[in-house]
């Protein structure tokens, strides 16, 4: 870890102000905003960050989960993770939220992360982490070492030459299906991105993860009022029970009338370098009948691009069991 | 350990009696309330940082070192390296458990580089973060060389055969029933949860580390060699250890180069092994690659038994992991042959880990007989039973104490295994296919040498005093109970003192032994106080019982009484008080079972019975161990609360064996790649099922007078093999290299 000096922000415009001196928002910035500091703290120790300045915004008013006129629902940036997972509108409404945010992490570290940080997750492939070893997010143009390395949890779709990197957060999962949409503050004014244009794809330039600009401050996070009759699942893979980051996960919001499937929503996680939505899978489940069929079909186009490293090629398969079992528990088919 | 005496953390004792009953650890309350104080916990005044720089090559020489940079961040206070350290000496080969480290090349010996991560340059700073920060900017230029960090493995040298009898390739060509294969371990990582660490300090020549040690008195003679210092000189203390599972028992360079380090710059020093480094520099169960074959007639009596098998090592070094451990004894079989050969990599150098050679041994011989049952359509109990043995077919000699088959029974009665459906996938639950598996077990039993004092004081208190340790498994405790159950003194009132190279000779943690090993020392030493006492209370000047006999005498509950008299007696303090005498002390001594006289008449082994169930979800590939049966064979347990932990905690690392640990080596960088606790998996709690422990509680006289043996490793020996087998019959997939992955799987 290297110095730095730590600000407290006492409002969000000298927060702001203190981020636009910064010449990046994205690898590399010389300024980062400290919330929970679940992985900017870690990455800092690991000398993959070294942001010469830290603005602490933990005592901005960004806590609350309010309710909106048209039904929706606004989050704060600071909003931890615990706290929006176990909120009751979240529970009853927004169900694939809850059970994305309880899937993640662990308990301590679910009580410290907030809603702004889970969204800027930073990748956890293991020579992003590795300043001993090449990679192209890290330092552009170092080359990517993962890609005849050790892949078996990254990336099968959204890849580049340049970078294979998972997207590890799950509650971006559940938010890519619910069409959240990401308001930010910067030093000119305010403004307010649709998830699916919030994270970039690695492409050639790698180090830079979403639409982020110096200055920029999440402040929340809202959602759409839930649609009426639909129901939504969380369905997460991985070796272990407990406190591993997904090699497949499913998000899923479906409304279902007279055996067949109405509007459906799909995210995936586990599998891309962003956040990954299902729309080739979602309209072909559009109108189709609720059964073992169309779910499997379903499962089977929406991995139809991927693209497998040397070690996850089983990640294919898995995922579309991933997606097919998350539609089976949406729609009443399995009970667990 | 001074706070178990007086306020009587424990609470009162269930019984009267402690011995066979179920105390927590004495060292409970200090744990959970923080105030046990743990090597990284020591702060000295004046005590300096020392970070070490890691070679980010596998092989290759060291070229130069610049810390020119480093030297000049603030707080610094010096970076050593071969070029300006006083030179370490190696140790001359080891005696008995003395002078034993795995790693014999000392820290910066010459300029090569062998493994990722060895220690190239050392930083020292007034904080720790400091000493990071320097450590991180010394600029280090390699020569780099081709590296082998390789999964498949290639003897170095001809197969060694270590037991023969018969001939098992001629009876395995004719055997009407074959099981050929080759089974294959990762390598693991111990992962205790305390990183390793060393605090060195220097007066007059003589040194004081507190370390993270298994065997504090070996380390003290190991760092007397190196560092070439009088053995005298040098004083080693482990209070606590945040466990170990053997990577603690050796020193290994982190020590050394703090005790020199802190002799060049003359101030305390800290050093504590990074997370990273733990999978580098300390050792690790190597990779395994065993070649089984079963030759066996039609009615499942084994006729032959060859077990072929390599592990890795390090360039430099020879560990053995000893797979074959167990094979020459388990099974009664006319014609067997064991053999090995070491293959070299450049990584660190391993070291022994909970239960090594039979761990992955057993794994390979309980997968290859259950497979031989599935040929067999025989059960694998009752395959078990047609070949059990009615002595040890290697040596000739009877067994001490031997009951597999009764492990079994039980393990079947308690698991349910009467219920069996043998065919694949045909046992279904809640929408899920269960799959049962078993395995059996062991683990050698034994004795080292050990010395132990015991002292009644005035205060009716009673101290003892061993140079052993405890790894977090409830020495403490044990040994408060051996001397409460000598002296009569109650269990809050003995006060234990361990970890101390000061102390009188006490055994290493390791090898299941420490329980075997104190229990004649420290007997004897109680009985020893107990003579002196009554000689006290019935002779001299002032004595308390005049003209009795101490044999007419007993103590009961902290007083001396006369036998067969209703008399409160008088307190033991107060006999002391009436001597004038201080406190009355006793001597003992335990002699090694290793090459002994009981080790030439008998087979010394505990042995056990693992049933596991595993539930699998096939639209999902989710495998999850749901429950596991554990019935062992382990003598007389002192105090079973602690050892059913032992065993549940294996069980548990178990888990982790069988379905995700693997410390992977990334083949270009030569390094293990997944060296944290998120990418190295190991079981977490919502892994671990409901385990269901029995002991069987048959005392193993010949090994000591509380017929006591060890229970720290068996409970991890057969539970990979007893979940592989479990998934076979839930998924029909054999997996005979582990860990098990989803990816096997998804062909079920």
């Amino acid at each position: 870890m290297e110095r730095f000096q730590y600000t407290r922000a006492r409002t969000i415009p000298e927060a702001i102000g203190i981020g636009a001196q910064a010449t990046t928002a994205q690898q590399g910035a010389p300024v980062r905003f400290l919330a929970g500091g679940t992985t900017l703290v870690d990455l800092m120790k690991l000398n993959v960050e070294h942001p010469t300045r830290l603005v602490d915004i933990n005592h901005l008013a960004l806590n609350a989960i309010e309710h909106m006129p048209d039904g929706g629902l606004r989050i704060g940036a600071l909003v931890r993770n615990a706290a929006l997972a176990h909120d009751a509108t979240v529970m009853k409404d927004y169900r694939v939220l809850s059970e994305a945010l309880l899937s993640g992490a662990s308990a301590q570290l679910r009580n410290v992360a907030t809603t702004g940080g889970n969204l800027l997750q930073r990748t956890r492939c293991m020579y992003f982490r590795n300043t001993a070893m090449a990679c192209n997010k890290r330092e552009p143009g170092s080359g990517c070492s993962a890609i005849a390395g050790d892949n078996r949890s990254l990336a099968i779709l959204g890849t580049s030459p340049q970078c294979i990197a998972t997207n590890p957060s799950d509650m971006n999962v559940a938010l890519a299906a619910l069409d959240a949409t990401v308001q930010v503050q910067g030093s000119k004014g305010e403004r307010t991105i649709p998830f699916r244009d919030f994270h970039l794809l690695p492409g050639d330039t790698p180090h830079r993860e979403t639409v982020l600009e110096p200055g920029d401050l999440v402040t929340h996070v809202t959602l759409a009022a839930p649609r009426a009759g639909a129901t939504s699942r969380y369905l997460k893979l991985r070796d272990r029970a407990s406190y591993e980051f997904a090699l497949a996960s499913a998000a899923v919001i479906v409304e279902v009338s007279g055996g067949r499937f109405g509007n459906v929503s799909i995210a995936m996680g586990g599998i891309g370098t962003k956040p990954w939505r299902m729309t080739a899978a979602e309209q072909a489940l559009a109108g189709a009948p609720v059964d073992e069929a169309t779910i499997v079909r379903a499962a089977k186009l929406a991995l139809a691009d991927a693209k497998p490293q040397s070690e996850n090629g089983f990640k294919v398969e898995l995922a579309q069991r991933c997606l097919a079992h998350a539609l089976r528990l949406a729609t009443g088919m399995a009970a667990s | 350990m001074s706070a178990a005496r007086g306020s009587n953390p424990v609470g009162a004792p269930e019984t009267p009696k402690v011995l066979g009953g179920k105390l927590p650890r004495i060292d409970g309350p200090l744990k959970v309330t923080g105030r046990a104080v743990y090597t990284s916990d020591i702060a000295l005044p004046g005590m300096l940082f020392a970070i070490p720089v890691r070679s980010t090559i596998a092989r290759g020489r060291i070229v130069s070192i610049d810390a020119n940079a480093a030297r000049k961040l603030p707080g610094v206070k010096a970076v050593y390296h071969r070029g300006n350290i006083k030179a370490f000496f190696r140790t001359a080969p080891p005696k008995g458990f003395s002078g034993l480290i795995d790693e014999k090349r000392p820290p910066f010996e010459d300029d090569e580089v062998r493994y990722y991560g060895q220690y190239v340059a050392v930083a020292v700073a007034q904080t720790m973060e400091q000493a990071k920060a320097a450590a991180d900017a010394v600029r280090v230029q390699y020569a780099a060389a081709a590296h082998n960090v390789g999964k498949q493995l290639g003897a170095d040298k001809p197969m060694k055969v270590e037991s023969e009898r018969g001939d098992a390739d001629k009876a395995f060509a004719s055997a009407p029933v074959k099981v050929d294969q080759v089974y294959i371990t990762p390598t693991e990582v111990h992962n205790p949860i305390e990183l390793h660490a060393t605090v060195a300090s220097w007066e007059k020549g003589h040194v004081t580390l507190y370390e993270t040690s298994q065997a504090i008195l070996n380390h003290q003679d190991v760092l007397h060699q190196m560092l070439g210092v009088p053995v005298e000189n040098v004083r080693v203390i482990t209070h606590f250890l945040g466990s170990g599972f053997g990577g603690k028992l050796w020193p290994w360079t982190h020590s050394i180069l703090a005790a020199g380090v802190a002799r060049e710059v003359g101030a305390p020093v800290k050093l504590v092994v990074s997370r990273q480094s733990m999978f580098e520099a300390v050792g690790h169960r190597p990779r395994t690659q065993q070649h089984f074959r079963l030759g066996a007639t039609p009615e499942g009596k084994l006729v032959s038994l060859s077990h072929e098998y390599l592990n890795q090592t390090s360039e430099l070094d020879d560990y053995k992991e000893d797979c074959g451990e167990a094979t020459p004894f388990m099974y009664s079989v006319p014609n067997l042959r064991v053999a090995s050969a070491l293959s070299r990599g450049n990584i660190g150098t391993p070291t022994a880990m909970r239960g090594p050679g039979a761990v992955p041994g057993l794994f390979a011989m309980e997968s290859a007989m259950d497979e031989l049952a599935i040929a067999l359509k025989m059960d694998p109990i009752e395959l078990r039973k047609r070949n059990e043995p009615t002595q040890d077919e290697s040596n000739k000699l009877p067994f001490s104490s031997r009951h597999l088959l009764e492990c079994m029974q039980v393990g079947a009665e308690k698991f349910g295994w009467a219920q069996r459906d043998p065919a694949v996938g045909a046992m279904k639950r809640d929408g899920l296919t269960i799959g049962w598996g078993v395995a059996a077990c062991s683990w050698g039993a034994m004795r080292s040498d050990a010395q132990a004092s015991v002292e009644i004081t005035r205060e009716g208190t009673a101290i003892v005093k061993t140079a052993t340790q405890d790894v977090g498994t409830g020495t403490y405790t044990v040994l408060a109970i051996i001397v409460a159950e000598a002296t009569g003194i109650a269990i809050d009132r003995v006060d234990v003192q361990l970890g101390d190279t000061r102390l009188p000779m006490g055994p290493i943690s390791g090898g299941s032994w420490v329980t075997a090993s104190v229990i004649p020392a420290v007997s004897n030493a109680a009985r020893d106080a107990v003579k002196a006492l009554l000689g006290m209370a019935t002779s001299g000047p002032n004595p308390a019982f005049k003209g009795a006999k101490p044999e007419d005498l007993q103590l009961v509950d902290g007083r001396v009484k006369r036998k067969g008299e209703a008399s409160s007696g008088v307190a033991l303090g107060d006999v002391l008080a009436r001597a004038n005498v201080r406190s009355a002390i006793g001597h003992g001594k335990s002699a090694t079972t290793m090459g002994g006289a009981e080790s030439r008449k008998y087979s010394l082994h505990s042995y056990g019975a693992q049933f596991a169930e595993v539930t699998w979800h096939p639209q999902t590939a989710r495998l999850r161990v749901s429950r596991f049966t554990s019935v062992i064979d382990a003598g007389r347990m002192l105090n079973p609360k602690p050892a059913r932990n032992q065993i549940e905690g294996a069980v548990v690392m178990g888990i982790g064996m069988a379905l995700l640990e693997e410390s992977r080596y990334d083949q270009r960088y030569g390094a293990p790649i997944n060296s944290n606790l998120a990418d190295y998996m190991v079981s977490t709690n919502a892994d671990a099922p409901p385990i269901d422990v029995t002991f069987l509680d048959y005392p193993d006289l010949v090994l000591n007078e509380m017929g006591a043996r060890g229970v720290g490793e068996i409970g991890l020996a057969g539970t990979a093999a007893a979940i592989t087998a479990a998934v076979y019959h839930a998924t029909g997939v054999r997996v005979r290299e582990l860990p098990v992955r989803i990816e096997d799987l998804l062909g079920a």
